[in-house]
């Protein structure tokens, strides 16, 4: 090999990876904006978003609550053991409430779900693709897009919001069970508590809580990473069945990753927006 | 809310857009009936594809004609499955034309690519029947996205359509795909693609896979269908017994590049090297 091959080889790697990337990101946001063009017009595939609903929603209602519950409990033990030591374990509410509701909630749930419904799309619709179901309906005129990706967005838009107020409940719960029966605090001063905590930020159209209104706006974004990212890698699986696992663990990392990353600049916007 | 009520639902969606796309396609003067057809079916010109550096079609002239049932053979990768999906307008080709039924599709617009696919049945290798459906749902699925019928009817079309391909409908119609044997997915796989009494069949390895028998059922299958539904057929396959039989001519590709063109027994008597080779 001569020495202007030898330079050659690592450009031309760093060329077809940066292209590579480019086309992944197109594509990725290409997806993401012919399912939002598709979830507000017509056709409507209502029966699929019912299921999808059932799938995602009720389907990861039993891991979002044992999720929740435990969080709060963890959160009002750890914290009770360095408030203890103040005499401030009536604010252990206030601790538990805010941590919840601002980003344990919105995070955790999205991470749950994404373990759950966002590798079985993946897996699902990859092994569609590999067994021609998704060219068997490009053949009879029906865009997969709109029949498999759309009614998984749409689900996942309205689920997630839903499922991270269950989480927020049950934590704040978990936070109340250990704060009553392990550090002897009321149920009216932990509830108290955490109201304060809710309030300290305002309310919006004096009331809903500031706080609230962004950990529900937040998994309305995550939802979208989780169906977008799952039926992304789901539609790109090839390789038989080996690649149907490939792209259930690629979207969970994938899905994962996107999701902390946004929290991050949401949460940066969010509080310049609203709170500061 | 009720399974009835969302299939009500779903039902009127589909009628609205149904409509809006008949309007849109009788402003075009799309897809020509019947009576109005003439010449071939399917006429493929100078088609060259290329991945990368890898050439998967080289000047392939093809044509199909009414009635007829052509075979497209080779060995795997010589981009028999590709013609196929050319034909589809899944992929478009990089120089050529692609013209089904008188519409060149290789740079058409999606909404002539979709009607022209209306008059097009496809049967898939491993038959792509949807996992989560039962076979009457897989066989309902065209008719329900893309026609008005009422459920009656399209009761009457599927068990009509399944015992065309020799199924009883009461023993098959509500089991899942996973519950049937190879031959019985295929057999499906047929009913799906006819049940809209398309004018052109396309089959993919329709007998790969299968034991001699049943392989001989889907051919014999194949040859009722040419004459009860007078359809033109392409059937892409390495299987020489089954083309020769049920194939009114033979097409041989070699890397990409068409080595012959004719019938079945001018093809056994060919001098061509590589056609004697494949044959033997």
């Amino acid at each position: 090999m001569s020495l202007i091959e030898t330079a050659r080889t690592p450009l031309r790697y760093l060329d077809d990876t940066v292209k590579g990337w480019a086309l992944h990101t197109q594509q990725y946001f290409h997806l993401l904006a012919r399912s939002l063009h598709g979830s507000v017009t017509r056709p409507f595939y209502g029966r699929d978003l019912v299921i999808q609903m059932d799938v995602i929603g009720v389907g990861s209602i039993g891991i979002v609550l044992l999720t929740g519950l435990f969080t709060g409990m963890v959160l009002a033990l750890q914290s009770a053991v360095e408030m203890k030591q103040f005499g401030a374990t009536i604010y252990i509410g206030r601790l538990v409430g805010a941590s919840a509701v601002r980003e344990l909630g919105p995070v955790l749930t999205a991470l749950m779900v994404t373990g759950r419904a966002g590798s079985g799309m993946a897996a699902e619709i990859g092994a569609m693709k590999v067994t021609e179901q998704v060219d068997a309906l490009y053949t009879m005129s029906v865009d997969p897009v709109r029949k498999l990706v759309v009614p998984r967005f749409v689900a996942a838009l309205l689920c997630l919001p839903l499922l991270t107020v269950v989480t927020d409940v049950v934590a704040i719960l978990g936070g109340l069970l250990i704060a009553v029966v392990k550090l002897d605090l009321t149920i009216d001063l932990y509830m108290r508590s955490v109201y304060l905590a809710l309030a300290d930020t305002g309310f919006m159209f004096r009331v809903v809580p500031i706080d609230l209104f962004a950990g529900l706006l937040k998994p309305v974004f995550f939802g979208a990473i989780i169906a977008i990212t799952g039926c992304y890698f789901g539609l790109r699986t090839s390789g038989g069945t080996e690649g149907v696992g490939r792209a259930a663990t690629r979207a969970v990392v994938t899905t994962s990753i996107f999701i902390l990353a946004t929290d991050y600049f949401l949460t940066q916007i969010l509080i310049a927006l609203l709170i500061e | 809310m009720t399974r009835d009520s969302l299939d009500v639902w779903d039902s009127q969606m589909r009628r609205e857009v149904r409509e809006e796309v008949r309007r849109a396609l009788a402003d075009l003067g799309e897809v020509p009936a019947p009576a109005e057809l003439e010449g071939p079916v399917v006429d493929l010109h100078g088609l060259g594809l290329t991945y990368g550096s890898h050439v998967v079609l080289h000047d392939v002239t093809l044509t199909l004609y009414r009635g007829e049932t052509l075979s497209i053979l080779g060995g795997s990768g010589a981009g028999k499955s590709t013609i196929l999906r050319l034909i589809l307008g899944l992929s478009s080709p990089d120089t050529g034309e692609v013209i089904v039924e008188g519409r060149n599709i290789s740079r058409a617009p999606l909404t002539r690519v979709l009607a022209l696919r209306r008059n097009m049945g496809m049967v898939f290798q491993e038959a792509a029947l949807f996992d989560s459906l039962t076979v009457y749902d897989n066989v309902a699925f065209y008719l329900h996205e893309h026609t008005d019928l009422p459920n009656a009817e399209i009761g009457r079309r599927v068990r009509e359509a399944l015992e065309l391909v020799d199924l009883l409908p009461s023993h098959v119609e509500n089991l899942l795909p996973a519950e049937l044997s190879g031959g019985m997915k295929k057999r499906v796989g047929i009913a799906r693609a006819v049940v809209h009494r398309p004018r052109l069949l396309l089959y993919d390895e329709p007998t790969s896979g299968l034991d001699p028998i049943t392989t001989r059922t889907i051919n014999d299958l194949i040859l009722k269908l040419q004459t009860e539904l007078d359809v033109s057929s392409i059937v892409v396959t390495h299987d020489i017994r089954s083309a020769f039989r049920i194939s009114n001519r033979v097409a041989l590709l070699s890397g990409g590049m068409l080595v012959y063109v004719g019938g079945p027994e001018e093809m056994v008597g060919s001098e061509d090297e590589y056609v004697r080779e494949f044959l033997r």
